[in-house]
């Protein structure tokens, strides 16, 4: 069997399995439209700071809902997979001629569609509130290209987390060491403004600030070749080092099995 | 009386045993506070220079109230998810074959919440001193505050145990924590309640939490305000759900 039917089988099976628990992708679809909602009317007072770059906080904003669509897509893939661990599934599946990278890459489909519907309805619902895209459609579509990016980056070290803890809880109380993250980046204010230097250090070093700023720039400022340049690289890096490490704990249970 | 409280303790004492012997338990609604505290003070001081914006205390302590208050309703909410694991793991229903008085069911489960979020209030304060807190108030003041963390704390708890005792699956932990959430963040979590715009201001004004948000802020800063309605909302919140608790107590007995 080729590696791509492998693949697509994997995949099909990781797609339905999300699919049919709505448990599973409501909560990820919905909380970040619901924190989006409130945040960007409780933060749009930071819109009066001088050196401000967009009067919407929203248009601002957006991008945290995609970030933040990306950290749930890795722990839908970690917790799938930490499934097939618990249930033998894996163990099962390895007596077969199925391939280390082929499990790894269908795995990740469940976090992979659920990442690209995610971003759909959020730039919808955003582009619904009145958002402006400044890149045009095919901003848009870039959008979605790299809101997609992050959750297979994620969803890589969601496996990882799996292959390493063997447990849905594992990877679960990772979350949140993930989600910080997410906080301290550029994403409620710009690099620039934030005043606090050891936070302005943080969130510099923190690649997650560059996807933010890379989403963020197609939004308000057009095409920025800078920052697209360092949300693609960011992005193609985390997909390459978390499926690296996710391939190198495949290997490392597979021996233990 | 001596029964229900002979409960109380030895159920309080098993909770934060067990809490306390189970770090992927205890660390996450640890960090949680700790790491919002970090991205909020951090993050957003410069929000302090938007004009309108009159909180003398500086936005560290700005955000520590709110940060206070979220770690004290959560610390009752994830004691919620405790009692819905005790539910699922046959505990509880032994519990409640062998408790003199059931009763101490729900004091020991508020117990075991107060001393769990004690734990997490102190580190929480410590590292805002650390951070550079400012503190205008008086000692009367910060016990205020911290009174006001400790009700909030118990009414967190009873309204998860409320859920818990009626649903007994851990499944329900969303519908625990969700709506806490929701009313958490529809408060003037980030700018004081007169800089806030649009819907949010409206929902902000009849928020429950904006009361003791804005009471514990006075607080801190040296300044009381609204502490009547602060304090008679957390009484409130306090009595409607010690009966929606109880009915939950009522209705997992009927259930066996």
């Amino acid at each position: 069997m080729e590696v791509a039917h492998q693949v697509w089988l994997i995949a099909r099976r990781s797609l339905l399995r999300t699919a049919r628990q709505p448990g599973t992708w409501v909560p990820p679809l919905l909380f970040p439209l619901m924190l989006m909602a409130v945040n960007s009317n409780g933060l749009r007072a930071a819109t009066h700071l001088p050196g401000f770059p967009t009067h919407s906080f929203l248009a601002f904003f957006i991008p945290f809902s995609f970030m933040q669509g990306a950290l749930f897509a890795s722990g839908i893939a970690g917790v799938d997979l930490a499934r097939d661990i618990d249930t033998g599934f894996l163990n099962r599946l390895a007596l077969t001629p199925v391939r280390g990278s082929a499990l790894l890459l269908g795995q990740i489909g469940g976090a992979l569609g659920l990442g690209a519907a995610q971003a759909v309805v959020y730039l919808s619902v955003a582009l619904a509130a009145g958002v402006h895209i400044d890149a045009g459609v095919g901003g848009a579509v870039l959008i979605l290209v790299l809101a997609v990016g992050a959750a297979a980056g994620f969803g890589g070290l969601g496996l990882f987390l799996a292959l390493r803890t063997g447990s849905g809880e594992g990877v679960q109380s990772m979350f949140p060491l993930l989600f910080f993250l997410l906080l301290v980046s550029s994403m409620n204010l710009p690099r620039n403004l934030i005043e606090v230097g050891w936070f302005r250090d943080l969130a510099t070093i923190n690649p997650v600030s560059y996807l933010i700023e890379a989403l963020r720039s197609l939004v308000i400022q057009g095409w920025n070749g800078e920052a697209l340049g360092l949300g693609f690289g960011f992005t193609a890096a985390l997909i390459a080092v978390s499926m690296l490490l996710a391939a190198r704990q495949l290997r490392v249970r597979m021996t233990r099995t | 009386m001596s029964s229900r409280l002979e409960v109380a303790v030895a159920l309080a004492y098993r909770q934060t045993t067990v809490l306390l012997k189970n770090p992927s338990l205890f660390l996450p609604p640890m960090l949680f506070p700790l790491m919002n505290f970090v991205a909020f003070a951090g993050g957003l001081s410069r929000l302090r220079h938007v004009p309108g914006f009159n909180f003398s205390g500086g936005y560290t302590a700005f955000q520590f109230v709110f940060v206070l208050l979220q770690s004290a309703v959560f610390g009752g909410v994830f004691t919620g998810f405790g009692i819905a694991r005790d539910f699922e793991r046959g505990f509880a229903r032994r519990l409640l074959v062998s408790a003199p008085e059931r009763g101490g069911i729900i004091l020991g489960y508020a117990i075991a919440a107060l001393l769990r979020w004690l734990m997490i209030a102190t580190v929480l304060t410590v590292v805002a001193l650390i951070a550079g807190m400012k503190v205008g108030g008086s000692g009367v003041d910060l016990f205020g505050l911290y009174g006001l963390a400790i009700l909030f704390n118990q009414v967190g708890l009873l309204w998860a145990c409320g859920i818990a005792m009626r649903l007994r699956t851990i499944q329900a932990a969303p519908l625990m924590q969700t709506p806490v959430f929701l009313v958490l963040f529809l408060a003037p979590v980030y700018v004081p309640l007169h800089l806030l715009q649009g819907w949010i201001h409206a929902v902000a004004r009849v928020n429950p939490l904006t009361f003791l948000l804005e009471a514990g802020r006075g607080l801190i800063e040296g300044q009381p305000t609204q502490l009547a309605a602060a304090f008679g909302t957390a009484a409130i919140l306090l009595a409607v759900f010690m009966v929606w608790a109880r009915t939950g107590l009522a209705r997992a007995e009927r259930a066996g």
